[in-house]
């Protein structure tokens, strides 16, 4: 009876004295996290993706607490989750809303099948990076797509594949969530982030050639000879030429698609437009086409 | 007798030496010549000239862009067209000077006699001397990495030269550039070796040859045996024997020590019969760099040959004069097959490295389907740099930099016996290389914040 005592009145003290020393610890060397870290990155969409710019959303939560702090999170902001994700973030920090413009993987090459010959076989290692790495791959161009899919791979959202037939990669924009983490894959970086745009709607150069236009256009037919047209055309002085490259300044853009249609390539391109109108000839057959409908009705 | 031969690793891949015994041929004059800035390793050099400028063969295109860095010389005469861009080996379009061809009319300080020119004969010539006339003249390797060859001779400090080994092994299929060099100019490649032996200050030179060019390691042997100084070392036939690294194993048994080390660092300067004949007629002929043997080859080529050619000739020429392109699939490749580089055109000129023009047919140039690695490690009893390429091409294709440059990934010399001896067809050096060019922008951007 006795050894138990010893034992539970020995085993208690070392209890008791750990206990102490544990509360003296837990005191003395409290690590402080800010609790909102916790509410913040709960916010966040927890994919990791680390398209703001932070390793993973943990990161990010920890960066925007500290900017809630000194004064200001612009600048912050996570694409995956867009406005709605940054709105309950700032609401949660008491910030003003963050608002930036939604951004939008652009694949700046269309050197299809067709339009960009292939003048050689590549049978080595199938990554953009080392075919890149060993020489200027199975086209004459030295700066467009290699199609080997680099960026299809670094898509964590599924948003881009490469279409078989053009051989070139395209983007599901209502997948793409703007992360850039096809852009830093690509070794030749012909994808670019670019504005969304309202509705959609952007003008930009598909090519990323710099070679003289004789040299571009041997290569490939839809290649940016540097011409200068779409310079002339714009009105906004949104476009710049620079070694023998034509690129529209997202920001000053107007969208008059005038440079698309001077662009004798075609490497300028306009999406998400309705179609445009009609010409003046067409539009008469169509008015024409509609007044004989009605006289048919009549007619019934 | 056991020939010597390096310790590590090896492969023994078919010979294909088809153009071994026919003699150098003279080739003809290109139309228009193509000269890259870029033909060595380092700085691309500065053009001196401008489009409309008249050259003459020999006449100075464009100076050393740096340090590490070689002039180019002109190897015709003729009009400067444009100095523009076009496609070089690399398939991308580099910076190149551009001559119309019109005649053939040489500078005059260059000495075209056939009569040999001794050490002996020529005491002003002093160490300095000798090597800033190899700076001058724009010698590099001649065995196809291109280094400029003046800077082997000055070793970094602590490093102190104690032999010339002269590379003669030519351990590559196919290519027979140097063995007819060897044959048809070995007077001109012993005073070469006489050169570059007093350039570093040593009195032992070695050439060394492999056995399946006895013809060659005969006429040397006879053409030294009056001279203790200089050793030809017989070698077992044993790819990729031709690298430094294991040329010095194998003649003096010393090895190199991992990157940064260079053989220099166990007493070693290794240079190629091409460089020692370069250094010979740059030295006491005058005759800067603008020439090279090159073969051309391959099982359906219809005249294969070894060619003296000008620098700057399209190796599409070249390829019409031996019979052109053959019928069917062809890869062409700069070089040999182990370590040449693949063309996606033929217009890309003869440059200063380039040994041989080896056209693979059908089958030899296609690759076989990559299967599962099957942990044979017959890759890393080949290496002849100890490395484990397995585990090497596995970090590299999953992007972790840190695992291959801990294995020292940057010691790999690109030779390809792991990616050759791997009966899974698996694409080793391709992921390799990619780890090895990704690890050294690292180191190099490492040291930059130093």
């Amino acid at each position: 009876m006795n050894f138990i005592l010893i034992a539970l009145v020995v085993l208690g003290g070392i209890a008791l004295v750990a206990a102490v020393i544990l509360y003296i610890c837990s005191k003395k060397f409290a690590v402080h996290e800010d609790p909102r870290i916790g509410q913040v990155a709960s916010v966040l969409p927890g994919a990791n993706c680390g398209g703001c710019g932070f390793a993973g959303c943990s990161g990010m939560a920890d960066a925007l607490v500290k900017g809630a702090d000194s004064g200001s999170i612009e600048g912050l902001f996570c694409p995956v989750g867009g406005s709605a994700v940054m709105g309950q973030v700032a609401d949660l920090l008491g910030m003003a809303v963050a608002n930036s413009e939604p951004k939008v993987a652009v694949v700046r090459c269309n050197g299809t099948c067709e339009l960009r010959k292939r003048i050689a076989v590549y049978d080595g290692l199938k990554t953009c990076t080392a075919v890149n790495a060993c020489g200027a791959g199975e086209t004459g161009c030295g700066f467009g797509c290699l199609g080997c899919g680099d960026c299809v791979s670094a898509c964590q959202f599924g948003a881009i594949q490469i279409n078989p037939e053009t051989g070139l990669p395209e983007v599901d924009e209502d997948k793409c969530i703007g992360c850039g983490a096809c852009a830093k894959a690509c070794p030749r970086h012909v994808i670019e982030l670019r504005k969304k745009g309202p509705k959609g709607r952007r003008v930009y150069v598909r090519c990323v050639n710099k070679d003289k236009g004789a040299a571009a256009m041997k290569a490939c037919k839809a290649a940016c000879i540097g011409c200068g047209k779409c310079l002339k055309e714009c009105k906004f002085e949104a476009i710049t030429v620079e070694n023998n490259l034509s690129y529209i300044d997202p920001d000053k853009c107007r969208m008059c698609r005038k440079c698309e249609a001077a662009c004798p390539t075609g490497a300028i391109v306009a999406v998400n437009f309705p179609p445009r109108k009609p010409k003046a000839e067409s539009g008469v057959e169509v008015a024409t086409a509609a007044k004989n409908g009605s006289e048919n009705k009549e007619e019934a | 007798m056991k020939l010597r031969t390096f310790r590590i690793g090896g492969i023994h891949p078919e010979e294909n030496k088809i153009t071994a015994e026919v003699a150098t041929k003279v080739a003809a004059l290109p139309t228009q010549a193509i000269f890259p800035l870029s033909q060595h390793i380092g700085a691309p050099a500065k053009p001196v000239v401008a489009k409309g400028d008249k050259v003459k063969v020999g006449t100075l295109l464009a100076e050393a862009g740096g340090f590490v860095s070689a002039p180019i010389y002109s190897s015709v005469s003729g009009t400067v067209l444009k100095i523009d861009n076009a496609v070089d080996a690399t398939g991308y379009r580099k910076p190149c000077i551009i001559v119309k061809v019109e005649g053939d009319e040489w500078e005059e300080s260059i000495d075209r006699s056939d009569k040999l020119e001794t050490v002996a004969a020529h005491p002003e010539l002093t160490p300095e001397e000798i090597v800033n006339r190899i700076k001058v003249a724009g010698v590099t390797g001649m065995g196809g990495a291109g280094f400029p060859t003046f800077i082997k001779l000055c070793p970094p400090p602590g490093a102190k030269a104690e032999c010339v080994i002269i590379n003669g092994v030519e351990c590559e299929p196919y290519i027979t550039s140097d063995y007819r060099l060897m044959m048809e100019h070995a007077d001109e490649i012993l005073v070469g070796l006489d050169l570059l032996m007093k350039a570093a200050k040593v009195d032992k030179g070695y050439i060394g040859i492999e056995d399946n060019k006895p013809e060659a390691i005969r006429l040397l042997e006879e053409k030294t045996a009056n001279n203790p100084n200089v050793e030809i070392v017989p070698l077992a036939k044993k790819y990729p024997q031709g690298g430094e690294k294991q040329l010095v194993d194998a003649v003096i048994r010393r090895q190199v020590p991992a990157p940064p080390a260079i053989p220099v660092n166990v007493g070693a300067i290794v240079q190629n019969v091409g460089t020692a004949f370069a250094v010979y007629q740059a030295v006491m002929k005058n005759k800067p760099l603008f020439e090279r043997y090159t073969t051309v080859t391959g099982k359906k080529v219809a005249n294969p040959g070894n060619f003296l050619v000008r620098m700057g000739t399209p190796m599409k020429e070249l390829i019409d004069f031996c019979g052109g392109m053959p019928e069917g699939d062809n890869k062409v490749l700069a070089g040999g097959p182990m370590m040449g580089k693949a063309l996606t055109s033929t217009e890309v000129p003869v440059c200063k490295g380039t040994n041989s023009i080896t056209i693979l047919t059908d089958s030899d140039a296609r690759r076989k389907k990559p299967q599962a690695c099957i942990r044979c490690a017959k890759c890393v009893s080949v290496c002849p740099m100890g490395l484990e390429p397995f585990l090497l091409a596995t970090a590299s294709s999953m992007h972790n930099w840190e695992k291959v440059e801990q294995e020292d990934i940057t010691s790999c010399i690109e030779c390809g016996s792991c990616q050759f001896t791997c009966p899974a067809h698996r694409p080793l050096l391709d992921n390799i290389r990619l780890g090895k060019t990704t690890v050294m922008g690292i180191i190099r951007a490492r040291n930059a914040k130093k």
